[in-house]
């Protein structure tokens, strides 16, 4: 066999090429001087942002975009500590990523020598792994299987610390093989029984519902999902990780579920007499009031997690694998059935649940000589993109609204930190996501107290000649706090209105990007497809009202039956 | 249709038996996760297997029938963790050690004597004040040496917590 000496950094890129690696996105410091020292001999771009949180919230917009694993490398102490935002957001979301933190030499480690944090015992419970590497020798399989339970059964963060002297060390290399790791074990094959009773149940059920979760975009089960509806006709919804996953131009779409879910959607779970889950943790924003949700339904659970399956509401039948086989599986027997009469069956649920379309009040009214809403300006840029961009948000006002009011069709179209909800992450996933899909109109929407967390991106946007389009809904608040304050508190705004925010337009130029602002009604679409045209790095701010609320709302702890119209 | 709920069970004591990877840091992520979801441990303990790859795990923990499937199912999504046995419901052996150093005044030493003798266990060490002994047995002996050893005045506890084992066929090695 013939073998080369390699140096621990080598050995990294070697495995991370040959484990189809080709971004990283990265911000150098001390301890990882050696490895960026072999960076340019390797067939790998790196995308150096302006802030550690940013690389990995890049790195995480890439993995949700490709369907690859995301990769990021950052050095050690605070250039570690300032992952952990972002790799929490991953790790609520079930993101593969593998993150390369520098450490400093392994006989100090213990040691709180300078730029050393313990970020292994930091991440442990927000990552789904992590490692220390104790000796070059360790590292090459330790990268394997980084990768390996990354990407595999429910994906998440892993993270790899790369003492300095392990990157300097020098052995004789040989590829690791594929990782093989006997303590675990995910289980992809649903149990063959508990298909069958599925099946059963939703062959009889007379007001089914099916809700999708994050697992199905995750696991490619788009298309199954769909055959499973039209088959039986059966109206589908989501969660907010879940759009994208049923095309929201559908018949059967009911929209999204939950706090800030529609009046239809929230109404037919409500009522249903059987509720297919698929890839989802049945999270509180869906739920409501656990003991009220779903009150006459059997609930069927499919998971590759077993944790989720019962662990906040009780299901009658479990199922145990990945979503994608499941549902083949399930869609093949339902293939050997007689369906006649389900579709008339279906009519008065459907009817029902079109009477509920019908009867939830209007969202939000545009006066024609009245300031912006920013509902409006959403509702603007699906229709001038014609719903075919890469959205990614930051967290708030504009994300609900975007989840309401851009209907997609397609997954891994819609990009946002759902389960940790973490403000800056638009900007930089839009990065990664524009990496990932450069031949696709990405477009970020963010808030004005949001695009501030991240905004030394644009800098990383500019110098890689990313067309990002960046949109602003300026309400000169913390929008979605000041909702929350003027529903519960009695409309005591603390520290949510926003004063001395920069002008936008002037910062974009200063950054070299293009700056376009609206403040009246005619501006918006001019602005819009203005920005979309251009083939640089854009923000365009509108200027929207303050006082609007996302509506309909269910109030933490409420049943999602009872909805405020705010 | 009837509602799905779930339903409250009784709240029991309950000894979980782990096969672990022996790695450094793996005791911390089982702890952890303990911690991270506020499940209570009662009782701890951990020591290499014949394979030095392999530590095992016993922990005592108190809850009902839901808290202890999320536990298990939670342990068993550790990467480190080999094996998970519940042995809520079965037959199996446990014993636990403590060390308990009690005041030997010259009224009780012989009561104390007796009392070592009755529950066969052993005075590892003497002094004009204190006796301290040493204990092996199932949680009831060592609850019960207590109960009488209290009268005379414990000074000090240290205990290993259980050590589990299953009887006959089912083994978790």
């Amino acid at each position: 066999m013939i073998t080369i000496k390699l140096n621990g950094a080598q050995i990294l890129f070697e495995v991370l090429q040959s484990e189809g690696v080709d971004t990283i996105f990265g911000y150098p410091g001390g301890a990882v001087i050696d490895i960026y020292h072999h960076l340019p001999d390797y067939p790998i771009r790196h995308i150096r942002t302006r802030h550690e949180q940013a690389a990995v919230h890049a790195a995480d917009g890439y993995a949700r975009t490709s369907g690859k694993t995301g990769v990021c490398l950052v050095t050690s102490g605070p250039g570690a500590t300032n992952t952990v935002s972002g790799i929490a957001s991953a790790f609520m979301d079930s993101i593969p990523l593998v993150v390369l933190t520098g450490q400093v030499p392994t006989h100090l480690v213990w040691n709180d020598a300078f730029q050393q944090v313990d970020i292994v015992g930091i991440t442990r419970p927000c990552t789904k792994h992590n490692y220390l590497v104790d000796s070059v020798s360790n590292l090459g399989r330790i990268i394997r299987e980084a990768f390996h339970i990354a990407r595999s059964g429910r994906p998440g963060p892993v993270l790899v610390d790369l003492p300095k002297d392990v990157m300097t060390g020098v052995i004789d290399f040989t590829m690791p093989p594929p990782a093989d790791l006997k303590s675990y074990r995910p289980n992809y094959q649903p149990h063959g029984g508990q298909i069958a009773k599925a099946l059963q149940l939703m062959v009889k059920a007379r007001r089914p519902v099916i809700f999708g979760g994050g697992g199905v975009i995750l696991a490619k089960a788009s298309d199954q999902v769909l055959r499973l509806a039209d088959a039986l006709s059966i109206p589908v919804t989501a969660s907010l990780m879940g759009l994208g996953g049923f095309p929201a131009s559908h018949p059967l779409w009911l929209g999204m579920l939950g706090m800030h879910g529609t009046y239809r959607a929230n109404m037919a779970v409500s009522e249903c007499d059987l509720l297919i889950g698929i890839g989802t943790r049945f999270d509180d924003r869906v739920t409501g009031k656990v003991d009220e949700f779903a009150p006459q339904a059997k609930i069927i659970h499919i998971d590759i997690d077993p944790t989720s399956i019962r662990k906040n509401i009780s299901v009658s039948v479990p199922i145990v694998g990945d979503c994608r086989l499941s549902l083949e599986l399930l869609n093949k027997m339902l293939a050997e059935k007689d369906l006649t009469g389900v579709a008339e069956d279906r009519e008065s649920w459907l009817a029902q649940i079109e009477h509920w379309r019908k009867s939830a009040p209007l969202p939000y009214e545009q006066e024609p000589n009245g300031d912006i809403k920013p509902q409006y300006v959403i509702d603007q840029l699906y229709r001038i993109t014609q719903g075919q961009a890469i959205v990614t948000t930051d967290v708030g006002q504009h994300q609900m609204w975007t989840a309401q009011f851009y209907h997609f069709d397609r997954p891994n179209s819609f990009v946002t930190s759902g389960g940790l909800g973490c403000m800056g992450f638009g900007l930089p996933a839009a990065i990664g996501a524009q990496v990932a899909q450069p031949g696709r109109l990405v477009v970020d929407i963010s808030g004005d107290g949001s695009i501030q967390m991240n905004i030394q991106e644009l800098a990383t946007a500019v110098e890689n000649e990313l067309p990002i389009k960046i949109i602003i809904l300026n309400n000169r608040c913390l929008g979605m706090v000041r909702q929350w304050q003027q529903i519960f508190k009695n409309n005591k705004c603390v520290a949510t209105i926003m004063e001395g925010s920069p002008d936008f337009v002037r910062l974009a130029e200063a950054y070299g990007a293009v700056g376009l602002r609206a403040e009246r009604l005619d501006e918006i679409e001019p602005v819009i497809r203005e920005g979309l045209a251009s083939e640089k790095t854009v923000i365009m701010e509108f200027k929207v009202a303050q006082e609007e609320c996302v509506s309909p709302m269910v109030a933490a702890g409420d049943p999602i039956s009872k909805m405020l119209m705010v | 249709m009837t509602p799905e709920k779930i339903k409250k069970e009784k709240v029991e004591k309950r000894t979980i038996s782990l096969l672990v990877d022996n790695e450094p840091g793996v005791l911390s992520r089982v702890a952890g996760m303990f911690a991270a979801r506020g499940f209570n441990i009662d009782s701890l303990c951990v020591a290499e297997t014949m394979d030095p790859k392999v530590s095992r795990i016993t922990v005592v923990t108190n809850c009902d029938a839901h808290i202890q499937e999320q536990i298990n199912k939670q342990l068993n999504k550790l990467i480190n963790v080999i094996k998970v046995v519940d042995f809520t419901g079965t037959e199996f052996v446990e014993r636990e050690m403590a060390l308990v150093k009690v005041k030997a005044t010259e009224e009780h030493r012989a009561e104390i004597l007796r009392i070592v003798d009755i529950f066969r266990c052993k005075v590892v060490d003497v002094s004009p004040r204190f006796y301290t002994i040493e204990v092996t047995g199932s949680q009831g002996k060592i609850a019960a040496l207590f109960d009488l050893l209290k009268t005379m005045g414990i000074v000090e506890i240290a205990r290993t917590g259980i050590a589990a084992m299953a009887r006959s066929k089912k083994g978790a090695q």
